[in-house]
């Protein structure tokens, strides 16, 4: 070996470090934050780059095949469709834990019976976490793409069943910390890990999903922090923290945004909005309108705001929705888009949509900037959002979503909804909103009713 | 007695996470789910772990799981590069966007 190598592997990891930290600092504004991703790039490859050198390494056949073969499977996930977005971030944080996994793994073999106890405790820190995230997170991303059922399934005793699995799991842990000589119980920590990951998901309604997928991204970090523990190595430490962080911080504003405490998060997040019971339905009235009727009123207006959820990227309705920008632009309208942030099923995902049919960022407003405009919006669309709009979280204490900040599109002058039916949204919590005197609501498709709106305000509304 | 190297992980874990929260509060919401696919393709940083595993033969199952975790991780780093770029491409604003 070359004299020095040592020094210069060091080095690749000082720099990779802080081009780490400087890719997450560029992006944090939209202008620089290209930079950002090329500065993560430059920074793995020369990680990477400066490990290869490393003298211990005495066969390279099987790094090539395998940097080969995860190239080859990385490149069509890195170009999947942006509606696919959240379940492919979900199979991301699955195969970051998988790696992080399968190296405490083959560590805790290569080094039992004489593991150090502060050594056994991270590296059970980490398989476990590592574990329960590999199949929390292909639970996530099964879920997400609808191969498994999108409904919460629920039973009694739930979270007892979970939290005493989590229980056998640490104490076999502490039992490995004393005893790491005794090897036939790690894969059975491990196991339960797996197994607990999946428990995990089991009660996950899609519409907590924002939640979940930051809280596995957050577990993600922490594993791999705790991997370079295990190896000694400080830039994982490094940018496991920064992605742990991330998870962390992306966690608490989700649960802020659906107003849950922190210990909700990380144990009732996995609890379940209660349905509202069988609420005696009044008669209530709701009011209707067609799209030539709603495309008169948004061309007479002068501020729109427009509210997308989840339904909006069912109905691959972004781009219908940008024509109707356009033309509501063209006709001097100021249009807007009020962005929830649990709209969706992961943070920004309304974002990332809207962007992708070319809305500008300038128009994409979030929830605080957004309700202040309100009482000055002479109408407000919404598209595909329910629960987020819905002021039964303001008023009603006996609502499952009481306390919840909503975007309060109620106070705009004229709100209208689009909505395929009456039927209540994902959590099953019927809408006031709905039933207000200043509301209309227009029954169909997103995407096709968008779309017929749109055609109305281009005919200059000729037809009526 | 404790290690050094371990106190010193220690340090670079608490003062990464100090940068870690201070950085990634400033990004908008805006940005969150580039942020995220960022992060994890950051993350994958563990391919150096793993790297070292497979290269040094030491077992063969340490081989074959640092192989696997080689293709694990690489894919992740790969492909969240790219699908960050594409994301971040599409944001623009309606200041430079005016023909």
């Amino acid at each position: 070996m070359i004299p020095g190598t040592e020094h210069v592997i060091e080095i690749t990891y000082i720099v990779a470090a802080v081009l780490f930290i400087l890719s997450l600092k560029w992006l944090s504004s939209p202008t620089t934050a290209r930079r950002g991703v090329w500065a993560g790039e430059v920074g793995m490859v020369l990680a990477v780059a400066g490990t290869l050198l490393y003298h211990g390494i005495v066969d390279y056949k099987w790094i090539a095949i395998a940097l080969v073969l995860g190239a080859i499977i990385g490149v069509p996930l890195g170009n999947v469709g942006m509606t696919a977005v959240p379940q492919r971030t979900a199979l991301s944080h699955a195969f970051g834990a998988l790696c992080v996994t399968l190296v405490g793994t083959a560590e805790y073999y290569l080094r039992a019976p004489d593991v150090p106890p502060f050594m056994m405790s991270v590296l059970s820190l980490e398989v476990i976490l590592g574990g329960l995230t590999v199949t929390g997170s292909l639970m996530a991303a099964g879920k997400l793409q609808e191969i498994l059922p999108q409904r919460p399934i629920t039973y009694k005793g739930q979270n007892f069943v979970n939290l005493a699995m989590l229980a056998v799991a640490i104490a076999l842990a502490v039992r490995l910390v004393l005893h790491p000589e005794e090897m036939v119980l790690y894969p059975f920590m491990v196991g339960i890990a797996l197994v607990f990951g999946v428990m995990l998901i089991v009660p996950i309604g899609g519409a907590d999903m924002p939640t979940v997928i930051s809280l596995l991204n957050s577990y993600a970090g922490l594993s791999a922090a705790a991997m370079g523990f295990v190896l000694n190595s400080k830039l994982l430490i490094v940018a496991g923290s920064l992605d742990g962080a991330s998870g962390f911080i992306l966690s608490v504003n989700m649960s802020k945004a659906m107003n849950r405490s922190f210990t909700n998060v990380l144990f009732g997040a996995f609890g379940q909005v209660q349905p509202a019971g069988a609420a005696a339905v009044e008669a209530r009235t709701v009011r209707s309108a067609t799209a030539e009727e709603a495309a008169a009123i948004l061309s007479a207006a002068n501020k729109v705001v427009i509210v997308p959820g989840y339904g909006m990227a069912v109905a691959q309705a972004q781009h219908k929705v940008r024509e109707l920008y356009d033309a509501l632009t063209k006709k001097g309208v100021d249009v807007k888009f009020g962005i929830h942030p649990v709209a969706g099923r992961m943070p920004g995902h309304m974002n990332v949509l809207l962007a992708e049919a070319d809305i500008p960022y300038d128009k994409l407003l979030d929830m605080d900037e957004v309700n202040a405009d309100f009482p000055q919006t002479d109408v407000a669309l919404v598209i595909g959002a329910n629960d987020v709009t819905n002021p039964a979280a303001r008023t009603d204490t006996g609502s499952p979503i009481y306390g919840m900040p909503i975007l309060d599109v109620d106070k705009a002058r004229t709100v209208m909804v689009i909505k395929r039916s009456m039927s209540p949204g994902f959590a099953g919590i019927d809408n006031p909103l709905y039933y207000l005197d200043n509301t209309l609501m227009l029954f169909g498709d997103a995407k096709a009713f968008v779309g017929s709106i749109v055609r109305e305000i281009a005919g200059g509304g000729g037809h009526g | 007695m404790v290690k050094p190297d371990l106190i010193n992980s220690l340090y670079v874990f608490i003062l990464a996470a100090f940068i870690g929260f201070e950085v990634i509060r400033r990004v908008s919401p805006l940005l969150h789910t580039p942020l995220m696919s960022l992060t994890n393709a950051l993350d994958a940083i563990a391919v150096v772990g793993a790297i070292i595993l497979a290269g040094e033969h030491k077992s063969t199952l340490a081989t074959v799981l640092g192989t696997i975790a080689i293709i694990a991780a690489t894919s992740n780093a790969v492909g969240g590069f790219i699908i960050t770029d594409r994301m971040l491409k599409m944001f623009k604003s309606s200041r430079t966007q005016k023909p």
